[in-house]
């Protein structure tokens, strides 16, 4: 054990690739701030307002689906994920950081009132409108704002309660009394993170963030679907984080056989992605009700059908067939290619459930969005790295680590 | 179906197993097989078998069925017998979806338990020679292909030096043959004569 490089370095490499990124996405953001966001127009400022939302919504989730990755493997006394287990709680710690940036966001949203943004917000139309009236008791700035920062509150605490409690296995070698007790109040501590998860992400969030845009339209697929979209995602953003530090030379434990249960989950999740939209597709096809259709309509038939397509080729298609076989999963290189691809798609994903809504007539896509990607791409980068270089990256006295050592596939 | 001869080899460990394996295979002996009592993790590895193809078989499989699906249900619903359902449009491609997947599983499923059968030669009504009974019960045993030029006895004692407990030469047959374990005889087992 003595001979593994445990301690990360923040390469200045690294440190300059990020802070060039954020330094661009920043101009973009101000930029796009300044021309379009605080316009009079208020077609422009939905346009950068409705960016900045979809990206901010993005990045949370993915970084939070690291913590409820964690979470699932430590419910199911998964032991395989314990070389490698300090890269997702590295990447959870951003869920604070994102998370406050899209607190930020929504609530200028809210109350800035842009009602362009959540039609639900303006009162008149809400009054004069049977369905809105109807589902007020759930649309309202109110119960938005308490929710929204109960989430971002309790996912920050409970993830970090989760992290600190793995601290102690860096602490000293445990007895089998203390590891099994160690054992359980994990199991504790994940149980609640994954209640409340399962509160927010798996129904009520992605129902009030992103599916209220379209405030008489619903699907009771859509959080499922965004949790997904989202969990593909982060466990192609872990995947990538293994494999950048495998390739400096950390990581000594991990090897193929973990790289190969990691592609199994984005190979596995983009099949139950297609999956879910697939069926939200195909019911309201069916049925063919124009209040449900009306989602759909601009989608398959307007502006945004090229997009519609290429997300399922990209999401689905190409996970399929790539990672289909063992030696791909086994594969640093098509691994990363992969997950780059997959993170990609999700984020195309993101931009088409929001700015598909938002701006109907056409498709944004552009310097703003891929500015305000390379920001936070950029503060990734950057915080992640920092919080890696922070812990030993490997908590080498926890109970399971002989069995993630000797994993194999 | 071919007679050969074999020499069986019984261990009670699988860590005794292991590096048995590996000293016969660098012998130079071929190993017919290993039978175990349960799977072996790892044993497949150290027996040098290739990776199986299963997996590409069942991906051919399932293209056929996605394929006899979308075939099958567009020339029925667009050419042979076309019905307006609900005013939708005859080629309705999402409403087949799930029809193509089940006859994608379908197809790969039972066409891999076929071939899985095949391959380790298993189906109703055909047998296989047992080289040791304690095979499904505790032990080890492994079997050592021989050939004109093999010396038994010197075989023997090389897999008792390296852990076997029981050794034992057997002339058996090597693969499938058809037949009912309740009813027929070995084909090359004599009959025994009971003495009056």
């Amino acid at each position: 054990m003595a001979s593994l490089r445990t301690q990360f370095e923040v390469p200045g490499k690294m440190k300059t690739w990020s802070y060039a990124l954020i330094g661009l996405g920043l101009a973009a953001l101000l930029y796009g701030m300044f021309t379009k966001g605080f316009s009079s127009d208020e077609h422009e400022q939905v346009h950068f307002w409705g960016t900045l939302m979809y990206n901010t919504i993005f990045w949370t989730l993915i970084c939070n689906a690291s913590m409820f990755f964690i979470s699932v493997t430590t419910l199911a006394q998964a032991g395989f994920t314990q070389t490698f287990r300090r890269i997702p709680e590295a990447i959870s710690t951003l869920v604070p950081i994102f998370g406050a940036i899209t607190f930020a966001v929504l609530m200028y949203i809210i109350f800035g009132h842009k009602h362009h943004i959540y039609h639900w917000l303006d009162t008149e139309a809400v009054a004069a409108d049977p369905i809105l009236k109807g589902k007020a008791g759930f649309l309202n700035p109110t119960f938005f704002v308490i929710w929204t920062t109960l989430t971002i509150a309790l996912w920050s605490f409970l993830g970090w309660r989760i992290r600190k409690l793995n601290d102690e296995a860096d602490a000293g070698p445990m007895d089998r009394e203390t590891s099994d007790r160690f054992i359980y109040r994990g199991t504790v501590r994940t149980a609640m993170f994954t209640v409340w998860f399962g509160l927010t992400v798996g129904s009520t969030i992605p129902w009030l963030w992103m599916m209220s845009i379209d405030a008489h339209w619903y699907s009771t697929m859509y959080s499922w679907y965004t949790f997904v979209s989202s969990f593909v995602a982060g466990m192609s953003l872990i995947a990538l984080w293994v494999i950048y530090l495998k390739n400096k030379g950390y990581l000594e434990l991990t090897s193929q056989e973990h790289l190969h249960d990691i592609g199994k989950f984005m190979f596995a999740f983009s099949i139950f992605w297609t999956y879910l939209w697939f069926s939200q597709y195909m019911l309201i096809w069916y049925a063919n009700i124009p209040e449900e259709t009306v989602y759909f309509k601009h989608r398959t038939q307007g502006a945004y059908k090229g997009i519609f397509f290429f997300n399922l080729i990209v999401n689905f298609l190409c996970p399929l067939l790539i990672l289909m076989k063992r030696s791909a999963k086994r594969n640093y290189t098509l691994v990363t290619f992969m997950a780059v691809l997959i993170i990609f798609g999700h984020w195309i994903d993101f931009y088409q459930m929001v700015m598909g809504s938002l701006m109907q007539d056409h498709v944004t896509l552009g310097w703003m969005d891929f500015g305000i990607l390379a920001f936070f791409v950029g503060v990734m980068i950057l915080y992640v790295g920092t919080a890696l270089s922070k812990k030993p990256l490997i908590a080498k006295y926890h109970p399971y680590l002989k069995e993630s050592v000797i994993h194999q596939v | 179906m071919a007679k050969k001869k074999f020499v069986v080899g019984c261990f009670d460990d699988e860590a005794v197993l292991f590096p048995a394996v590996k000293k016969v295979r660098t012998a130079g002996y071929k190993i017919h097989d290993v039978y175990t009592p349960f799977a072996v993790h790892g044993l497949d590895h150290a027996m040098g078998l290739r990776e199986t193809s299963l997996h590409t078989a069942g991906f051919i499989y399932g293209i056929t069925g996605t394929t006899t699906a979308i075939s099958a249900i567009s020339w029925i619903f667009t050419k042979d017998w076309p019905l307006n359902i609900g005013g939708k449009p005859h080629f309705a491609l999402p409403a087949w979806i799930p029809i193509m997947f089940e006859l994608t599983v379908l197809f790969a499923a039972v066409g891999m338990v076929l071939t899985f059968c095949y391959l380790c030669q298993l189906a109703p009504f055909v047998k296989k020679h047992h080289f040791h009974a304690r095979a499904t019960d505790d032990l080890f045993v492994m079997v050592i292909e021989c050939t004109d030029k093999t010396n038994t006895d010197d075989l023997q004692a090389f897999l008792s030096s390296n852990g076997a407990l029981e050794t034992k030469v057997e002339v058996a047959e090597d693969g499938w043959w058809l037949g009912r374990y309740d009813k027929d005889e070995m084909p090359f087992e004599e009959k025994q004569i009971v003495a009056a």
